[in-house]
């Protein structure tokens, strides 16, 4: 039997592979579409950071309604219609804008959610991101349903009324609170300031804190989308706001009970599920959904590769690895061997084995005459020296009139699709695992006319800052730089993702170019990589 | 760079901000809930009331008043636990809900709540609602009966006072 378990687990996390892999399949199509069309702008690559943009566009539309707002049983709803009607050009595009754009939010944090679930982002060093989402997803919705009663229409009167009897079900309040929506003298307008303290002021702060803890794992987070994506999505909502107005219902009367709603199902979708099947149903998929969403990353736990390992030898205390690191894994410390200096040192706990920091230290250079290359900080299961040999032995192997070697992220499309006898393919874990003094080895000691680094689409790393480091490194703005004696031509950035159609048209472009550049006698032009956003 | 000309892009970009409006657009107010029937109407039946104790009150006898502190030598003693409220919903002379509800409290010695709501087909109906508060007498001391229209949509409160009974508004 315990022979068995091992298999089992095997099974599970085959399993849990298979279906994630399902999900990403199915955002694929979704992603090469919106690459091609918005590049490294993709709103798939910024969900997060939009999310928390429309969270701004709500605010501040909430904070000119609420400007207007009576908090009043008798003031509420005359306060919002007055605002839309009379003053529909700016109080109305306002409250629409607010709506829309808090509805906008639940779906891209839907989205964001998925999204990262489909890459298996949940489990590892990163359950502390997953798991501080959760609440966020509870205040959003929270948020988004005080927002509706503060109408004070028909539609406030459901959302209120249900809302009490749900929370009546619960064994925590004794004096059911549907009493208060019982007639119209039981509810009083202390309802409403409580209402605005909520929405306004409580929950608001509360998903700030959310917010802070679950970007707190993550170095140099990610919390506004590129200029022109978030003016497009404004532009969209603003357009939207025109188009179609948000309004009111009927004002709320307790006398009678709403009968069609025209129901915003980004926030009240919970209610029709009661109505259908009633609270115990309702809460078991909330409280159930909230528990699977807070157990998924130990559904199975992932396996871990090993982390990275600093080699005190040759580590001098540069920070480079430290100030790479996408996860906040390295730390300072004291040398233990080299007076006044520093040594790198990994926090297992944190660390996602995407080797950045072996491609940040100065001392991976492959030119050292050292017989054994050890790097200050490397993968273990794949040293600097091992990445070497390999690219080396790779790049003796070629021959043909234009020789290239091309490195390939293992979160990207295969290298190996382009291989052929004059293109090897050296795989990396991440794109920024690779010292940029191996691209300069390569060309000026082992006479390959051109390299290839090829990974996730821009802006949307695997391990989040990778693309971005190659680029600053190879472009000289960041160390280890590529030295300037290295032509730059000579080197092209795809940035394909897994689309291996535009890893073959990226690496053919770059090769006609050198050949181009070759028969003319002269330096290729800067490169305009097809369909990746390549670079040279 | 992505491929295809920056012109067709742009357009590709609009159209994406448009699908991306349209469908808020169309989830925020679509499609629409029925929430209530057009034939129907709800009678919701909400009462917090203290049941009459479980036993009988008795007076302290001198003796045992003595035995006491001065400050605790009450002479009525009743029984600290409640009796339940036991409720009953008739229309048209049917049996729509029958219910016992215990006393709040640790000690049972709160009052009860209890809170229904019953969707019935809106027009004219004749309503009876029944309570007993204790579990020392028979019968229904609160019964009260009335016949009332309920408009399609009409939310009829039946809510209870121990001074002017069961009251339907």
């Amino acid at each position: 039997m315990p022979r068995d378990r091992p298999r089992r687990a095997r099974g599970v996390e085959t399993a849990v592979r298979t279906l994630l892999r399902l999900m990403r399949g199915a955002f694929e199509p979704f992603e090469r579409l919106a690459y091609r069309l918005f590049g490294g702008e993709s709103p798939f690559h910024h969900l997060g950071a939009l999310t928390i943009y429309l969270f701004w566009i709500v605010l501040v539309s909430g904070l000119y309604v609420f400007a207007f707002y009576e908090t009043s049983v008798a003031g509420a709803y005359a306060s919002v219609e007055r605002l839309t009607q009379e003053q529909w050009y700016l109080g109305g595009v306002m409250r629409s804008l607010h709506r829309y754009a808090s509805d906008a939010a639940v779906l891209t944090l839907g989205l964001h959610i998925l999204r990262e679930l489909s890459r298996d982002h949940h489990r590892g060093p990163r359950w502390f991101s997953w798991l501080t989402g959760v609440p966020n997803l509870w205040m959003v919705y929270m948020l988004g349903i005080t927002g509706y009663w503060m109408v004070w229409d028909e539609l406030a009167q459901y959302v209120a009324v249900a809302t009490a009897e749900l929370l009546d079900w619960l064994p925590v309040f004794t004096d059911p609170m549907a009493r208060n929506f019982l007639t119209e003298g039981s509810l009083g307008d202390r309802f409403f300031t409580l209402l605005a303290f909520l929405h306004l002021l409580g929950l608001p702060l509360i998903l700030v804190g959310t917010i802070w803890l679950h970007i707190q794992r993550i170095s140099r987070p990610r919390i506004n989308p590129p200029r022109r994506l978030a003016m497009g999505t404004l532009l969209a909502l603003l357009a939207l706001s025109l188009v179609q107005p948000a309004t009111s219902h009927a004002p709320a009367d307790l006398t009678r009970v709403p009968q069609v709603l025209a129901l915003d199902w980004f926030y009240l979708a919970i209610y029709p599920l009661y109505d259908l099947l009633g609270a115990p149903v309702v809460w078991g998929v909330l409280w159930g959904g909230t528990l699977l969403l807070c157990a998924l990353p130990w559904l199975p736990p992932r396996r871990r590769a090993p982390v990275a390992e600093v080699e005190p030898a040759w580590c001098n205390g540069c920070r480079r690895c430290f100030g790479d690191c996408p996860y906040g894994a390295i730390d300072m410390a004291p040398h233990p061997d080299k007076r006044g200096k520093e040594i790198s040192v990994v926090d297992p706990a944190l660390c996602v084995s995407c080797g950045i920091c072996e491609g940040a230290c100065p001392s991976a250079t492959p030119f050292r005459s050292v017989r054994e290359l050890v790097s200050g900080i490397e993968l273990p299961q794949y040293p600097v020296q091992v990445l070497r040999e390999r690219a080396r032995e790779a790049a003796r192997r070629l021959h043909g009139p234009v020789r290239i070697v091309v490195f390939g992220c293992g979160h990207a499309a295969d290298p190996a699709l382009v291989a052929r006898a004059d293109t090897a393919a050296v795989p990396l874990v991440c794109a920024a695992m690779l010292p940029p003094s191996l691209v300069e080895y390569l060309i000026r000691r082992e006479g390959v006319d051109g390299v290839v680094i090829a990974g996730c689409r821009a802006g949307d790393c695997e391990y989040r800052l990778g693309t971005r480091w190659v680029e600053e490194r190879i472009s000289g703005a960041r160390e280890p730089h590529l030295r300037r004696n290295v032509p730059r031509e000579r080197v092209a950035l795809c940035w394909i993702g897994t689309d291996g159609t535009l890893l073959r048209r990226c690496v053919e472009d770059f090769r006609a170019r050198l050949m181009h550049a070759r028969a003319a006698g002269e330096a290729a032009p800067p490169a305009t990589a097809a369909g990746g956003g390549g670079r040279a | 760079m992505p491929e295809g000309g920056a012109t067709l892009r742009l357009a590709g970009q609009g159209l994406a901000y448009a699908l991306f409006a349209a469908f808020v657009g169309f989830f925020a107010v679509r499609p629409a809930w029925t929430h209530l029937g057009p034939g129907d109407a709800v009678i919701k039946v909400s009462i917090v009331h203290r049941g009459q104790p479980v036993g009988e009150c008795r007076e302290r006898s001198e003796e045992e008043l003595a035995r006491l502190p001065p400050n605790m030598r009450i002479k009525l003693v009743c029984p600290r636990e409640r009796s339940p409220l036991e409720l009953e919903v008739w229309l048209d002379g049917r049996l729509l809900h029958r219910e016992i509800k215990a006393p709040s409290g640790l000690r049972h010695d709160g009052p009860s709540y209890i809170y229904r709501r019953f969707v019935v087909p809106a027009g004219e109906h004749v309503l009876r609602v029944r309570l007993r508060d204790s579990v020392r007498a028979d019968g229904y001391p609160y019964d009260h009966s009335e016949r009332v229209r309920l408009d399609p949509g009409r939310a009829l409160a039946v809510d209870f006072d121990p001074a002017e009974g069961i009251r339907f508004r």
